[in-house]
Protein backbone atom coordinates (compact mmCIF):
# COMPACT_ATOMS: atom_id res chain seq x y z
CA UNK A 1 0.00 0.00 0.00
CA UNK A 2 1.20 3.51 -0.75
CA UNK A 3 2.38 5.53 2.04
CA UNK A 4 3.35 9.32 1.83
CA UNK A 5 5.93 8.39 4.57
CA UNK A 6 6.98 4.87 2.25
CA UNK A 7 10.89 6.07 1.51
CA UNK A 8 11.66 7.42 5.04
CA UNK A 9 10.15 4.13 6.62
CA UNK A 10 12.35 2.11 4.70
CA UNK A 11 15.41 3.76 6.19
CA UNK A 12 16.52 0.81 8.45
CA UNK A 13 17.32 3.88 11.19
CA UNK A 14 13.84 4.75 11.12
CA UNK A 15 11.38 2.08 10.17
CA UNK A 16 8.04 1.96 11.31
CA UNK A 17 8.84 2.31 14.96
CA UNK A 18 10.59 5.69 14.21
CA UNK A 19 7.64 6.47 11.91
CA UNK A 20 5.63 5.67 14.16
CA UNK A 21 6.94 7.89 17.22
CA UNK A 22 7.39 10.66 14.68
CA UNK A 23 3.46 10.65 14.20
CA UNK A 24 2.64 10.51 18.19
CA UNK A 25 4.81 13.57 18.64
CA UNK A 26 4.38 17.12 19.48
CA UNK A 27 7.05 20.18 18.50
CA UNK A 28 6.44 23.11 18.85
CA UNK A 29 8.27 25.88 16.72
CA UNK A 30 9.19 29.45 18.00
CA UNK A 31 9.57 32.32 15.34
CA UNK A 32 7.51 31.36 11.84
CA UNK A 33 10.52 33.37 10.62
CA UNK A 34 13.73 32.16 8.32
CA UNK A 35 14.54 29.30 10.73
CA UNK A 36 10.59 28.33 11.61
CA UNK A 37 9.31 27.77 8.56
CA UNK A 38 11.74 25.43 6.77
CA UNK A 39 11.48 23.86 10.34
CA UNK A 40 7.97 23.33 10.18
CA UNK A 41 7.65 22.59 6.56
CA UNK A 42 9.92 19.67 6.98
CA UNK A 43 8.23 18.49 10.01
CA UNK A 44 4.98 18.42 8.63
CA UNK A 45 6.51 16.87 5.76
CA UNK A 46 7.67 14.15 7.88
CA UNK A 47 4.69 13.00 9.99
CA UNK A 48 4.98 14.84 13.25
CA UNK A 49 1.82 14.49 15.11
CA UNK A 50 1.20 17.57 16.34
CA UNK A 51 2.69 21.16 15.46
CA UNK A 52 2.38 24.64 16.74
CA UNK A 53 4.17 27.54 15.58
CA UNK A 54 4.05 31.12 17.96
CA UNK A 55 4.50 34.40 16.00
CA UNK A 56 3.05 37.61 16.82
CA UNK A 57 4.78 39.05 13.82
CA UNK A 58 3.05 39.96 10.36
CA UNK A 59 4.27 38.96 6.54
CA UNK A 60 6.26 41.86 5.12
CA UNK A 61 7.93 41.87 1.64
CA UNK A 62 11.87 41.87 2.89
CA UNK A 63 10.82 38.33 4.34
CA UNK A 64 9.82 36.55 1.52
CA UNK A 65 13.27 35.57 0.35
CA UNK A 66 14.04 33.59 3.05
CA UNK A 67 10.87 32.55 5.47
CA UNK A 68 9.51 30.43 2.06
CA UNK A 69 5.67 29.80 3.36
CA UNK A 70 4.56 33.01 2.48
CA UNK A 71 3.64 34.78 -0.60
CA UNK A 72 3.42 38.35 -1.58
CA UNK A 73 0.18 38.18 -1.62
CA UNK A 74 0.57 36.88 2.35
CA UNK A 75 1.99 40.67 3.13
CA UNK A 76 0.12 42.19 6.05
CA UNK A 77 -1.64 38.80 7.52
CA UNK A 78 -0.46 37.24 10.70
CA UNK A 79 2.81 34.73 10.22
CA UNK A 80 1.78 32.26 12.37
CA UNK A 81 -1.71 31.98 10.49
CA UNK A 82 -0.17 32.06 7.03
CA UNK A 83 2.20 29.23 8.12
CA UNK A 84 0.03 26.57 9.86
CA UNK A 85 -2.95 27.33 6.84
CA UNK A 86 0.01 26.74 4.12
CA UNK A 87 1.35 23.74 5.70
CA UNK A 88 -2.65 22.35 6.11
CA UNK A 89 -2.78 23.05 2.88
CA UNK A 90 -0.10 20.70 1.74
CA UNK A 91 -1.40 18.30 4.16
CA UNK A 92 -5.22 17.93 4.75
CA UNK A 93 -5.53 16.52 8.17
CA UNK A 94 -2.50 17.95 9.30
CA UNK A 95 -2.30 19.33 13.05
CA UNK A 96 -0.99 22.76 12.98
CA UNK A 97 -1.93 25.43 15.56
CA UNK A 98 -0.79 29.28 15.05
CA UNK A 99 -0.61 30.95 17.77
CA UNK A 100 -0.75 34.23 16.61
CA UNK A 101 0.28 36.17 19.95
CA UNK A 102 3.60 37.25 21.45
CA UNK A 103 5.69 34.77 23.66
CA UNK A 104 5.93 36.07 26.87
CA UNK A 105 7.18 34.70 30.57
CA UNK A 106 3.79 34.87 31.43
CA UNK A 107 2.24 32.25 28.99
CA UNK A 108 5.36 30.40 27.78
CA UNK A 109 5.15 27.55 30.43
CA UNK A 110 1.51 26.97 29.37
CA UNK A 111 2.25 26.52 25.79
CA UNK A 112 5.43 24.99 26.35
CA UNK A 113 4.23 22.15 28.46
CA UNK A 114 1.80 21.36 25.60
CA UNK A 115 4.59 19.75 23.85
CA UNK A 116 7.25 17.39 23.35
CA UNK A 117 10.44 19.53 21.86
CA UNK A 118 10.75 23.47 21.43
CA UNK A 119 12.59 24.64 18.64
CA UNK A 120 13.73 28.10 18.73
CA UNK A 121 13.72 30.14 15.68
CA UNK A 122 13.44 34.04 17.16
CA UNK A 123 15.02 36.88 16.27
CA UNK A 124 16.22 38.47 19.25
CA UNK A 125 18.57 37.75 22.62
CA UNK A 126 15.35 38.62 25.16
CA UNK A 127 12.89 35.61 23.60
CA UNK A 128 16.00 33.29 23.35
CA UNK A 129 16.98 33.29 27.06
CA UNK A 130 13.24 33.02 27.99
CA UNK A 131 12.35 30.03 25.12
CA UNK A 132 15.33 28.82 27.67
CA UNK A 133 14.75 29.60 30.87
CA UNK A 134 11.41 28.15 30.42
CA UNK A 135 12.70 24.51 28.65
CA UNK A 136 15.13 24.33 31.78
CA UNK A 137 12.20 24.53 34.17
CA UNK A 138 10.15 22.41 32.61
CA UNK A 139 13.02 19.99 31.34
CA UNK A 140 12.23 20.08 27.76
CA UNK A 141 14.74 19.47 25.11
CA UNK A 142 15.44 23.05 23.46
CA UNK A 143 16.82 22.77 19.48
CA UNK A 144 18.24 26.00 19.51
CA UNK A 145 19.41 27.59 16.04
CA UNK A 146 20.25 31.15 14.70
CA UNK A 147 22.02 33.08 11.98
CA UNK A 148 23.99 36.13 11.40
CA UNK A 149 24.85 37.32 7.82
CA UNK A 150 26.57 34.50 6.14
CA UNK A 151 26.91 32.15 9.44
CA UNK A 152 24.53 29.94 11.62
CA UNK A 153 25.06 28.18 14.90
CA UNK A 154 22.95 25.28 16.04
CA UNK A 155 22.78 23.14 19.24
CA UNK A 156 20.20 21.17 21.57
CA UNK A 157 20.23 21.84 24.82
CA UNK A 158 18.43 20.09 27.88
CA UNK A 159 18.77 17.26 26.72
CA UNK A 160 20.33 14.35 28.84
CA UNK A 161 22.38 11.92 27.50
CA UNK A 162 24.29 9.04 28.42
CA UNK A 163 27.68 10.96 28.34
CA UNK A 164 26.42 13.87 29.28
CA UNK A 165 23.85 13.04 32.22
CA UNK A 166 24.20 17.26 32.96
CA UNK A 167 22.78 18.72 30.02
CA UNK A 168 23.82 22.46 29.24
CA UNK A 169 21.86 25.24 28.16
CA UNK A 170 21.83 28.47 26.62
CA UNK A 171 23.02 30.34 29.43
CA UNK A 172 26.14 27.88 29.59
CA UNK A 173 27.38 28.71 26.43
CA UNK A 174 26.23 32.81 26.86
CA UNK A 175 25.70 33.77 30.52
CA UNK A 176 26.17 37.02 30.00
CA UNK A 177 23.45 38.91 26.77
CA UNK A 178 24.68 40.89 24.51
CA UNK A 179 23.84 44.77 25.09
CA UNK A 180 21.81 46.46 22.38
CA UNK A 181 23.75 47.00 18.88
CA UNK A 182 27.00 44.78 20.45
CA UNK A 183 25.14 41.81 17.89
CA UNK A 184 24.00 42.50 14.70
CA UNK A 185 20.62 41.53 13.55
CA UNK A 186 19.41 40.75 10.56
CA UNK A 187 17.55 43.90 9.73
CA UNK A 188 20.85 46.05 9.92
CA UNK A 189 22.72 43.41 8.69
CA UNK A 190 21.57 41.30 6.25
CA UNK A 191 21.31 37.35 6.13
CA UNK A 192 21.83 35.25 2.77
CA UNK A 193 18.19 33.70 2.42
CA UNK A 194 19.34 30.14 1.85
CA UNK A 195 21.19 30.86 5.28
CA UNK A 196 18.51 29.73 7.64
CA UNK A 197 16.73 27.75 5.38
CA UNK A 198 20.10 25.57 5.69
CA UNK A 199 20.04 26.05 9.59
CA UNK A 200 16.38 25.92 10.17
CA UNK A 201 16.49 22.09 8.66
CA UNK A 202 19.15 21.19 10.94
CA UNK A 203 17.16 22.08 13.52
CA UNK A 204 14.29 19.99 11.67
CA UNK A 205 16.75 16.97 11.63
CA UNK A 206 17.71 17.14 15.06
CA UNK A 207 14.09 17.31 16.27
CA UNK A 208 13.57 13.61 13.82
CA UNK A 209 16.46 12.36 15.70
CA UNK A 210 15.25 12.92 19.00
CA UNK A 211 11.89 12.22 18.38
CA UNK A 212 13.19 8.69 16.87
CA UNK A 213 15.56 8.31 19.32
CA UNK A 214 18.18 8.24 16.66
CA UNK A 215 22.10 9.01 17.77
CA UNK A 216 23.73 10.89 18.14
CA UNK A 217 22.26 13.69 18.40
CA UNK A 218 24.03 17.34 19.03
CA UNK A 219 23.40 17.74 22.32
CA UNK A 220 25.83 19.72 24.51
CA UNK A 221 27.56 20.45 20.98
CA UNK A 222 27.57 24.08 18.86
CA UNK A 223 27.35 23.43 15.28
CA UNK A 224 28.79 26.64 13.21
CA UNK A 225 28.15 26.96 9.48
CA UNK A 226 29.48 29.54 7.17
CA UNK A 227 27.69 29.30 4.18
CA UNK A 228 30.69 31.56 2.30
CA UNK A 229 33.41 29.28 3.13
CA UNK A 230 31.31 25.78 4.33
CA UNK A 231 33.43 25.55 7.21
CA UNK A 232 31.72 23.35 9.86
CA UNK A 233 32.94 24.07 13.49
CA UNK A 234 31.33 21.72 16.09
CA UNK A 235 32.88 22.30 19.85
CA UNK A 236 32.01 20.48 23.35
CA UNK A 237 29.61 22.80 25.75
CA UNK A 238 30.75 22.75 29.62
CA UNK A 239 28.04 23.01 32.11
CA UNK A 240 28.52 26.01 34.11
CA UNK A 241 26.39 26.18 37.52
CA UNK A 242 27.46 29.66 37.94
CA UNK A 243 25.81 30.01 34.76
CA UNK A 244 22.22 29.42 36.46
CA UNK A 245 22.97 31.65 39.28
CA UNK A 246 20.67 34.57 37.55
CA UNK A 247 18.16 32.26 35.76
CA UNK A 248 14.85 32.04 37.36
CA UNK A 249 15.01 29.21 39.61
CA UNK A 250 11.24 28.63 39.67
CA UNK A 251 8.07 29.24 37.86
CA UNK A 252 7.58 32.13 40.03
CA UNK A 253 10.71 33.94 39.71
CA UNK A 254 10.31 33.54 35.71
CA UNK A 255 7.35 35.04 35.63
CA UNK A 256 8.81 38.08 37.34
CA UNK A 257 12.06 38.22 35.17
CA UNK A 258 11.83 41.38 33.14
CA UNK A 259 13.91 39.46 29.62
CA UNK A 260 13.74 42.70 27.36
CA UNK A 261 15.88 44.42 30.44
CA UNK A 262 17.80 41.53 31.04
CA UNK A 263 18.61 41.79 27.41
CA UNK A 264 19.56 45.55 28.08
CA UNK A 265 17.01 46.61 25.62
CA UNK A 266 16.47 50.49 26.53
CA UNK A 267 14.25 52.58 24.38
CA UNK A 268 16.42 54.85 22.31
CA UNK A 269 14.13 57.41 22.21
CA UNK A 270 14.78 58.55 26.07
CA UNK A 271 15.71 62.21 27.54
CA UNK A 272 17.72 62.53 30.52
CA UNK A 273 16.14 63.70 33.83
CA UNK A 274 18.61 66.79 33.82
CA UNK A 275 16.77 67.77 30.79
CA UNK A 276 13.28 66.90 31.94
CA UNK A 277 12.78 70.41 33.01
CA UNK A 278 13.59 72.01 29.85
CA UNK A 279 10.94 69.54 27.97
CA UNK A 280 8.26 70.07 30.44
CA UNK A 281 8.23 74.00 30.19
CA UNK A 282 7.26 73.68 26.80
CA UNK A 283 4.00 72.38 26.96
CA UNK A 284 3.47 70.73 23.68
CA UNK A 285 3.82 67.46 25.20
CA UNK A 286 1.47 65.14 27.71
CA UNK A 287 2.76 63.88 30.18
CA UNK A 288 1.65 60.17 31.27
CA UNK A 289 2.19 58.20 34.46
CA UNK A 290 2.49 54.57 33.33
CA UNK A 291 2.72 53.14 37.23
CA UNK A 292 -0.20 51.98 38.50
CA UNK A 293 -2.49 54.03 40.80
CA UNK A 294 -0.70 54.95 44.62
CA UNK A 295 2.62 55.11 43.25
CA UNK A 296 4.84 57.36 44.95
CA UNK A 297 6.43 59.45 44.59
CA UNK A 298 4.28 62.04 42.17
CA UNK A 299 5.27 64.57 39.71
CA UNK A 300 5.17 67.87 41.28
CA UNK A 301 6.32 69.94 38.26
CA UNK A 302 3.72 69.62 35.53
CA UNK A 303 -0.05 67.84 35.17
CA UNK A 304 0.03 64.32 33.72
CA UNK A 305 -2.41 61.83 33.54
CA UNK A 306 -2.25 58.72 34.77
CA UNK A 307 -2.36 55.18 32.48
CA UNK A 308 -1.13 51.89 34.33
CA UNK A 309 1.18 50.35 31.44
CA UNK A 310 -1.26 47.48 31.52
CA UNK A 311 -3.92 49.40 30.52
CA UNK A 312 -2.43 51.85 27.93
CA UNK A 313 -3.89 50.18 24.88
CA UNK A 314 -7.57 50.58 26.22
CA UNK A 315 -6.85 54.09 27.13
CA UNK A 316 -5.41 54.77 24.05
CA UNK A 317 -8.21 57.37 23.20
CA UNK A 318 -6.74 59.31 25.41
CA UNK A 319 -3.39 60.14 23.90
CA UNK A 320 -5.61 61.00 20.48
CA UNK A 321 -5.12 64.26 19.32
CA UNK A 322 -1.68 64.83 21.03
CA UNK A 323 1.74 64.48 18.45
CA UNK A 324 4.29 63.81 21.58
CA UNK A 325 3.68 62.06 24.81
CA UNK A 326 6.18 61.84 27.75
CA UNK A 327 6.03 58.33 29.16
CA UNK A 328 7.45 58.12 32.87
CA UNK A 329 7.18 55.64 35.68
CA UNK A 330 9.18 54.71 38.95
CA UNK A 331 12.74 53.73 37.06
CA UNK A 332 12.16 54.26 33.24
CA UNK A 333 11.51 50.53 32.85
CA UNK A 334 7.93 50.60 32.49
CA UNK A 335 8.15 53.73 30.36
CA UNK A 336 10.44 52.52 27.94
CA UNK A 337 7.83 49.25 27.51
CA UNK A 338 4.83 52.01 27.12
CA UNK A 339 7.54 53.94 23.76
CA UNK A 340 7.83 50.60 22.01
CA UNK A 341 4.32 49.51 22.62
CA UNK A 342 3.07 53.23 21.11
CA UNK A 343 5.20 52.60 18.04
CA UNK A 344 3.21 49.54 17.61
CA UNK A 345 -0.46 50.98 18.19
CA UNK A 346 -0.30 54.17 17.33
CA UNK A 347 3.03 55.30 15.19
CA UNK A 348 2.27 58.54 14.75
CA UNK A 349 2.33 60.00 18.04
CA UNK A 350 5.99 60.47 19.12
CA UNK A 351 6.22 58.41 22.21
CA UNK A 352 9.47 59.38 24.72
CA UNK A 353 10.64 57.87 27.93
CA UNK A 354 12.19 59.89 31.15
CA UNK A 355 15.49 57.47 31.59
CA UNK A 356 15.88 56.28 35.83
CA UNK A 357 11.63 57.05 35.67
CA UNK A 358 11.10 59.52 38.57
CA UNK A 359 13.26 58.39 41.05
CA UNK A 360 16.26 59.90 38.76
CA UNK A 361 14.48 63.18 38.26
CA UNK A 362 13.76 63.30 42.20
CA UNK A 363 17.96 62.78 42.62
CA UNK A 364 18.29 65.71 39.55
CA UNK A 365 16.05 68.10 42.02
CA UNK A 366 18.35 67.52 44.58
CA UNK A 367 21.37 67.26 43.38
CA UNK B 1 55.04 27.45 20.19
CA UNK B 2 52.59 28.59 17.67
CA UNK B 3 48.49 28.26 18.22
CA UNK B 4 45.63 28.59 15.58
CA UNK B 5 43.00 31.58 16.51
CA UNK B 6 39.80 30.92 14.17
CA UNK B 7 36.99 33.80 14.81
CA UNK B 8 33.28 33.32 13.94
CA UNK B 9 30.79 35.93 12.96
CA UNK B 10 30.63 39.82 13.97
CA UNK B 11 34.77 38.55 15.49
CA UNK B 12 35.81 37.79 11.94
CA UNK B 13 34.58 41.11 10.81
CA UNK B 14 36.37 42.96 14.07
CA UNK B 15 39.97 40.91 13.42
CA UNK B 16 39.44 40.89 10.02
CA UNK B 17 40.29 37.02 9.47
CA UNK B 18 38.61 33.91 10.21
CA UNK B 19 41.96 31.94 11.04
CA UNK B 20 45.76 33.09 11.64
CA UNK B 21 48.29 31.51 14.02
CA UNK B 22 49.72 33.13 17.03
CA UNK B 23 53.35 32.63 18.68
CA UNK B 24 54.45 32.90 21.99
CA UNK B 25 51.01 33.01 23.71
CA UNK B 26 50.84 30.87 27.19
CA UNK B 27 46.88 30.65 27.99
CA UNK B 28 43.66 32.07 26.64
CA UNK B 29 43.72 34.93 29.14
CA UNK B 30 47.20 35.81 27.62
CA UNK B 31 45.45 35.17 24.18
CA UNK B 32 42.04 37.33 24.80
CA UNK B 33 44.24 40.24 26.12
CA UNK B 34 46.31 40.17 23.16
CA UNK B 35 43.83 40.23 20.82
CA UNK B 36 41.70 42.58 22.93
CA UNK B 37 44.45 45.00 22.59
CA UNK B 38 44.88 44.71 19.10
CA UNK B 39 41.53 44.79 17.50
CA UNK B 40 39.78 47.85 18.72
CA UNK B 41 36.09 47.17 19.62
CA UNK B 42 36.80 43.01 20.66
CA UNK B 43 36.17 44.15 24.65
CA UNK B 44 33.15 44.90 24.05
CA UNK B 45 31.78 42.11 22.61
CA UNK B 46 30.65 38.77 24.32
CA UNK B 47 32.21 35.18 22.94
CA UNK B 48 32.51 31.90 24.19
CA UNK B 49 36.03 30.19 23.83
CA UNK B 50 36.71 26.96 22.97
CA UNK B 51 39.98 25.08 22.96
CA UNK B 52 40.59 22.34 20.51
CA UNK B 53 37.26 22.07 19.88
CA UNK B 54 36.52 22.18 23.75
CA UNK B 55 34.35 25.37 25.36
CA UNK B 56 36.46 26.71 28.54
CA UNK B 57 34.94 28.39 31.20
CA UNK B 58 38.16 29.39 32.83
CA UNK B 59 42.07 30.85 31.84
CA UNK B 60 43.34 27.27 29.87
CA UNK B 61 47.16 26.79 29.39
CA UNK B 62 47.87 26.55 25.43
CA UNK B 63 49.99 23.65 24.04
CA UNK B 64 51.76 23.73 20.36
CA UNK B 65 49.58 23.64 17.78
CA UNK B 66 46.08 24.44 19.90
CA UNK B 67 43.48 25.58 17.79
CA UNK B 68 41.26 28.42 20.28
CA UNK B 69 37.58 29.02 18.60
CA UNK B 70 35.94 32.54 19.33
CA UNK B 71 32.32 32.16 19.29
CA UNK B 72 30.09 35.30 19.70
CA UNK B 73 26.01 34.67 19.84
CA UNK B 74 23.78 35.30 16.99
CA UNK B 75 20.37 36.32 17.25
CA UNK B 76 18.88 35.91 13.92
CA UNK B 77 16.46 34.09 12.79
Amino acid sequence: MENRFQRQIKLKELGIEGQSRLQSSKVLIVGAGGLGCPALLYLAAAGIGRLGVIDFDRVELSNLHRQILFSVGDIGAFKAEKAAAHICHLYPGADCEAFSYELTNQNALELFSQFDIIIDGSDNFATRYLVNDACVLLGKPLIYGAVSRMEGQVAVFNLPTKKTPQPVNYRCLFPHPPQPGEAPNCEESGVLGVLPGIIGLMQANEAIKIIAGLEPVLANQLLSYHALTNRVYTIELTWIPEALQVAPMDEQAFRNMDYAWFCGKRSEKTIPAAALGDWLSERSWLVVDVRNAGEEPRLEASPYLQIPLPLLVEHLPMLEGYSQVLFFCQTGIRSAQAVDLLAQVAPHIAAFSLEGGILAWHKHLIS
Amino acid sequence: MEITVLTFGQITELTGLAEWKEAGIADTEALRHKLEQQFEGLSRVKYAMAVDKKMIISNTPLADGAVVALLPPFSGG
